[in-house]
């Protein structure tokens, strides 16, 4: 868990809807800023975050310039089932990062 | 008639005496009063506070060995929950020096005399997230300045720089922090500029910075040339308002604007 | 003959010189934001209502300023949101987030941050199973603290 704080609750009960956040260390540079050489500082941000239980996508956000740095993602999903959920960030610059977080749903 | 009104007199100033023996009315603000109820919120909540980001970082980095030592912190100090109190109290002289340092310098002491490991320089992460982690242990205790007389002269250059006219604004902090205080400028209500929460997630920044940082865009502001980065000035001006901020509670780490 | 070749060649060299000038950065418009959420809804019907951004009236930074946006919905098989785009009209570029739901959510709020280049209005558009397209605004008044790290 180097650059990524997550939240979410260890035990749900079946049927319960859950409160999922994430917020990763990420400077979104928008490619609109210029820099103090006048020149524009290339863009560099996360364009998709994607959370799936179980290896079935339950949420995803396609991020743009206008997601502040370090982005924070809160959203909900029902807990059906105990398992893995697993958060992806990717992005510019080659940017991929996995996240697994365990839950039992009894 | 007259006997009634001169008892209910006397009552009246008794209470009023009374009430002004249980100490003056606290009128320091921290910055997190001025602030509107969404940047409250940001800070309060532990799971969305980006601080917390780099608590975790400084979590990691507490535990891992530095330096040809081979040690880490919690190698010698265990559990970082001891840490409690400390951020309270600096800057502080440590054990064998002169002159105090400020918590990010006493971290860099531990690193190159314990740990035999380069120093970080100033707005280092790992030096910030350790920084952050340190004070979070502190979050809710009192500044408790220590009672070091030789802190003394530090703390009147502290002073003295506070205020100080300085820039082609020629304006001391005083003149905004003290005097000017809860008026607004740019839009925006100027604090009264205690070092409650440091170190700070600063939204201009988009990142977690130390005390030093800050004081920086604040010579900045006044268009004053900055300090160079190892300058005592910062230390002396810190001394001073951690004594002047005394009693506060420490919220680290704080979102501010 | 000669007039015209003067004519020419400076008509050529003032030509060679503006597509030399620096570009004017590109800045979205309530026209461009209306461009935008066209692409999403096409010709449909946009109904005002069951979306609500909760959103702070004033922010100190438009850095980062916390977005969250909730749609009334069952969120069951028959009945949920599948999608939520929001878009604003005055930073460079129309777009703040497309989140993709359904009825393995429960609820569809979706909360984030966001950054506002100025004082303005964000639109939010959910998008249901059933095909249908609501909407949500708020304004957003973006102040900005003074001692900064640059002068500005």
């Amino acid at each position: 868990m180097a650059n990524v704080l997550i939240n979410v609750p260890k035990t749900a009960r079946r049927g319960e809807v859950i409160e999922i956040k994430a917020m990763i260390l990420h400077p979104m540079e928008t490619g609109f800023r210029p820099g103090t050489s006048g020149r524009i500082i290339p863009r560099n941000i996360i364009e998709r975050f994607t959370a799936t239980w179980n290896g079935t996508e339950v949420f995803s956000m396609a991020m743009s310039p206008a997601i502040a740095a370090n982005p924070f993602v809160s959203f909900f999903a029902v807990a059906r089932e105990s398992g893995t959920i697993a958060l992806r960030w990717t992005g510019d610059e080659g940017f991929a990062v996995e996240e697994r977080v365990a839950i039992t749903v009894a | 008639m007259k006997a009634a009104r001169a008892v209910l007199g006397l009552v009246a100033l008794f209470a009023a005496t009374w009430a002004a023996a249980q100490g003056t009315l606290e009128t320091r603000r921290s910055g997190y009063q001025d602030m509107g109820p969404a940047l409250r919120q940001m800070q309060d909540d532990d799971t969305a506070n980006p601080g917390m980001l780099f608590v975790q970082l400084g979590d990691q980095a507490w535990s891992r060995p530095a330096g040809t030592s081979g040690k880490s912190c919690a190698d010698c100090h265990g559990a970082v929950a001891g840490m409690k109190g400390v951020a309270a109290r600096y800057p502080a002289i440590p054990p064998g020096a002169d002159k105090p340092v400020d918590l990010g310098g006493r971290i860099n002491l531990c690193r190159t005399g314990r740990q035999q490991a380069e120093p970080w320089p100033a707005e280092n992460r790992d030096l910030l997230a350790l920084e952050a982690l340190v004070a979070l242990q502190s979050r809710g205790e009192p500044i408790a300045p220590p009672a070091d007389p030789r802190l003394a002269p530090f703390r009147e250059r502290g002073a003295e720089i506070y205020r100080r006219r300085q820039g082609q604004l020629n304006l001391s902090c005083a003149i905004c922090h003290d005097d000017n205080a809860g008026k607004q400028l740019a839009g925006v209500v100027i604090p009264q500029a205690h070092p409650t929460g440091y170190p700070i997630y600063r939204l201009e920044w988009q990142t977690l910075g130390s005390l030093k940082r800050r004081l920086r865009n604040c010579l900045v502001g006044v268009r004053a040339d900055a300090w160079p980065l190892d300058a005592m000035e910062y230390v002396e001006l810190e001394t001073y308002l951690m004594d002047r901020a005394r009693g506060m509670k420490i919220e680290s780490p704080a979102v501010r604007p | 003959m000669t007039a015209c070749k003067l004519q020419r060649r400076t008509f050529l060299a003032g030509t060679a010189l503006v597509t030399m000038l620096p570009a004017a950065a590109s800045h979205a418009t309530p026209e461009a934001m209306a461009a935008a959420i066209k692409e999403v809804v096409g010709n449909a019907t946009v109904r005002e209502g069951k979306v609500t951004l909760d959103v702070p009236p004033l922010i100190e930074n438009g850095s980062t300023v916390p977005l969250t946006v909730s749609v009334e919905s069952p969120m069951s098989e028959a009945d949920h949101v599948k999608a939520i785009h929001v878009f604003n009209e005055k930073n460079p570029q129309p777009y703040v987030f497309d989140a993709t739901l359904g009825p393995a959510s429960g609820k569809a709020v979706v909360g984030t941050r966001i950054k506002l280049g100025d004082s303005q209005r964000i639109v939010a558009i959910a998008v249901t199973s059933k095909g249908e397209f609501w909407s949500g605004s708020a304004d957003v008044i973006v102040t900005l603290a003074a001692c900064l790290e640059e002068m500005t």
